[in-house]
């Protein structure tokens, strides 16, 4: 065997497992979700975009990023811990966020995740503080931003990109184009539709990729990550297909069928997993062995959040703000001084 | 009279609103051809076209801004934002642009906007899409302030918010698009400004708006079982806002407390209580209370959200404290 091959086939192979967890992981909040378990209906699903793990490979450990609504891939991308992440979403206390956060809100310090935005845009200017604290320490970090189609109309990823490259700073901005931002197609909401252009012209490293081919993101991804650690800072443009509704509750009736088999066709999990039987890094049976052991892994997940507990009333008021200082006083307590024994007296 | 949903009553005004005043335009995210994120502007667009519904890129504060330029120049644009939640992005063109032009270019520029948005807890949505944020509107001076809480008042407060001279900012509660109630589109329940008194009583005066009424109402219904008869009054139009009623009911009944979802702290409950206190001080025998959304984020967790805000019961047993001076038990 090829010594020198054999690595990089070894991380083609944990990419489509990656991958194929995400497609499981996302199947079962789905699940979560029918079952009547899941915290609210607003769980965006990043089936069709899972080649985003090109780009999360090519992030090393240290490297911080934010993500948009639509951030469960990237997340277990990241080493996100897929029963810590359910239980969030079912908006249990040993979820990542305590039950506070939900799907749109998962953050993990300890792995980078600086947080899950549910404002279209939010969580970009904070890669350019991040990329910040990075060039001024000398860290060697970077940080990206990922985001969604819909987020290239918010004036504030201009204002980041340009800062970005005025100060040379170690971040990328990851566009997962999904083609669509709620009901709104692409070319109904950009005039001219030309992404990398745009980040180009305020100076950017910028590329596009195929998102229906996981290794092609990775090329560009590998590039980029090398450019922005040496502080030049890049644009990615994931060309991808959201498969399904926007939310649980989104049919999609603004898509034809045909639209919608030809987007589903571009299926980034199939595609790999065909790539690896035909160039011989797995057998059809190695590939369905880790086909269900992705399987397993999520339906341990979601039987853990359905049986977590939920949190207790009183945590409400607690990380409103930092440990050692006093909490937000409870409605009951104020009553009591107004209303209470001995407030007359 | 018909009976109507909540959502189809402000569909109703909209469209019935652009039959009569061409200048009309919407204009928001998916408000044409998905109908709205919450359904309210289904159709408009078959019936008046894009060029009059306006599907716009997710650019919050160019929306509204551009609404004011539309207002400045002879259209009266209802700009929507799908979540009150955004209204942060937008407030330089909301409290520095629309509110203040009129002002500071000397009466000659006025913007006739509405701003249709809606707020509220109540589908675990968390923490950037459940606020109750009326207040950070209610402190800029040149916006007025609408929240209805019935059907009627959605149809006839809309079609009064698109004759108005100056910014009108229309909250809608997540809570209530699927809730029927009376609509009569020839007879409002009151007029512009004025507070309405949903249930008359004795004992005290229960202030609230928005979904927050009907949940006062109920509480109102189990006072009524144990002896106490509360007076729940509407009250609509945040800003401008006819104190003279609240006043007259406040000296009659000489208790009173103001229930919103909002957080408390610096809340419109907070500014109605303090007009009231002032106004009324020598005829108070409790403290003008206020009841609202406790002093945090939203949490995403169907418990503790349900938690955060008032229920009926806390209104009832509240209440009944404030008459009887006997604690709840959970006071106790
Ligand atoms: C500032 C802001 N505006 C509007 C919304 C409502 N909204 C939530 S997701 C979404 C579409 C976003 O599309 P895109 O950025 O392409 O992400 P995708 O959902 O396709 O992953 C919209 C309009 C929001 N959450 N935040
Ligand atoms: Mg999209």
């Amino acid at each position: 065997m090829n010594a020198v091959t054999k690595p990089a086939n070894t991380a083609a192979l944990d990419r489509y497992r990656m991958m194929r967890r995400i497609r499981s992981f996302e199947e079962r909040v789905g699940e979560l979700f029918l079952k009547g378990e899941s915290a609210g209906s607003m769980l965006h699903l990043s089936i069709g975009e899972e080649a985003v793990v090109g780009m999360t490979a090519a992030m090393q450990a240290g490297d911080t990023f934010t993500t948009h609504h639509r951030g469960h891939g990237v997340f277990i991308g990241r080493g996100g811990d897929p029963a810590r992440m359910m239980a969030e979403i079912a908006g249990k206390e040993d979820g990542y966020c305590r039950g506070k956060g939900g799907s749109m809100h998962i953050a993990d310090r300890a792995l980078g995740h600086l947080g899950a935005n549910a404002i279209v845009g939010g969580g970009i200017p904070h890669i350019v503080g991040a990329g910040l604290t990075y060039r001024n320490t000398r860290s060697g970090q970077i940080s990206v931003a990922f985001f969604g189609d819909g987020a290239m109309s918010q004036g504030i990823l201009y204002e980041s990109m340009n800062m970005a490259a005025l100060w040379h700073l170690p971040v990328i901005f990851c566009c997962i184009n999904n083609q669509y931002g709620m009901g709104t197609r692409v070319d109904r909401s950009a005039g001219h539709r030309d992404f990398p252009g745009r980040a180009e012209a305020f100076g950017l490293n910028a590329m596009r990729a195929d998102g229906a081919d996981v290794e092609a993101v990775h090329d560009a991804a590998r590039f980029l990550a090398g450019s922005a650690r040496e502080g030049r800072p890049g644009f990615l443009e994931i060309d991808a297909y959201r498969f399904y509704g926007h939310a649980r509750m989104d049919k999609s009736p603004y898509r034809t069928p045909e639209e919608e088999a030809t987007g589903r066709a571009r299926d980034p999990v199939a595609n790999a997993r065909a790539r690896m039987a035909a160039e011989g890094l797995a057998n059809t049976a190695e590939l369905d062995a880790i086909d269900t052991e992705a399987g397993t892994e999520m339906d341990h997940a979601l039987a853990h959040a359905i049986a977590a507990t939920p949190p207790a009333l009183a945590t409400m008021f607690q990380d409103v703000y930092a440990p050692g200082t006093p909490a937000p006083r409870p409605h009951a307590a104020r009553l009591m001084h107004v209303l209470g024994e001995g407030a007359r007296a | 009279m018909i009976e109507s949903t909540y959502r189809d009553a402000i569909r109703q005004a909209l469209l019935d609103a652009m039959a009569v005043d061409p200048s009309i335009i919407l204009i928001g995210e998916e408000v044409g051809l998905y109908g709205g994120a919450y359904g309210v502007t289904k159709g408009l667009i078959d019936l008046y076209g894009p060029e009059r519904v306006i599907d716009a890129p997710i650019s919050e504060p160019a929306i509204v801004g551009a609404a004011v330029g539309a207002a400045m120049t002879g259209m009266r644009p209802v700009a929507e934002l799908m979540y009150v939640d955004f209204i942060g992005m937008t407030m330089d063109q909301l409290a520095n642009q629309a509110a203040k032009s009129r002002y500071m270019f000397g009466g000659q520029i006025g913007v006739p906007m509405v701003l249709r948005t809606q707020g509220g807890t109540g589908r675990s949505a968390a923490a950037q899409h459940s606020q109750s944020l009326e207040a950070w509107v209610m402190h800029t001076p040149g916006l007025r302030l609408v929240m209805p809480a019935t059907v009627n008042d959605a149809y006839h407060l809309l079609r009064q918010s698109l004759t108005q001279a100056d910014p009108v900012v229309f909250i809608e509660h997540k809570g209530l698009y699927t809730m029927k109630g009376a609509l009569d589109v020839d007879t409002p329940d009151g007029a512009w400004g004025a507070p309405v008194t949903r249930r008359a009583g004795r004992d005290l005066v229960i202030l609230s708006y928005s979904r927050m009424l009907h949940e006062s109402l109920a509480a109102a219904d189990r006072l009524a079982a144990s002896g106490v008869e509360a007076e729940v009054i509407d009250l609509r139009c945040l800003n401008p806002l006819d104190m003279a009623p609240l006043i007259e009911a406040v000296k009659r009944t000489g208790r009173a407390m103001v229930v919103t979802e909002a957080v408390v702290t610096g809340s419109v409950a907070s500014e109605v209580a303090a007009r009231l206190s002032e106004t009324c001080f020598d005829w108070l025998e409790e403290p003008i209370l206020r009841l609202g959304g406790e002093d945090i984020p939203i949490p995403v967790s169907p418990a503790l959200e349900r938690g955060s805000i008032p229920s009926a019961q806390l209104i009832h047993d509240t209440a009944r404290w404030l008459v009887t001076r006997e604690a709840p038990e959970w006071a106790a």
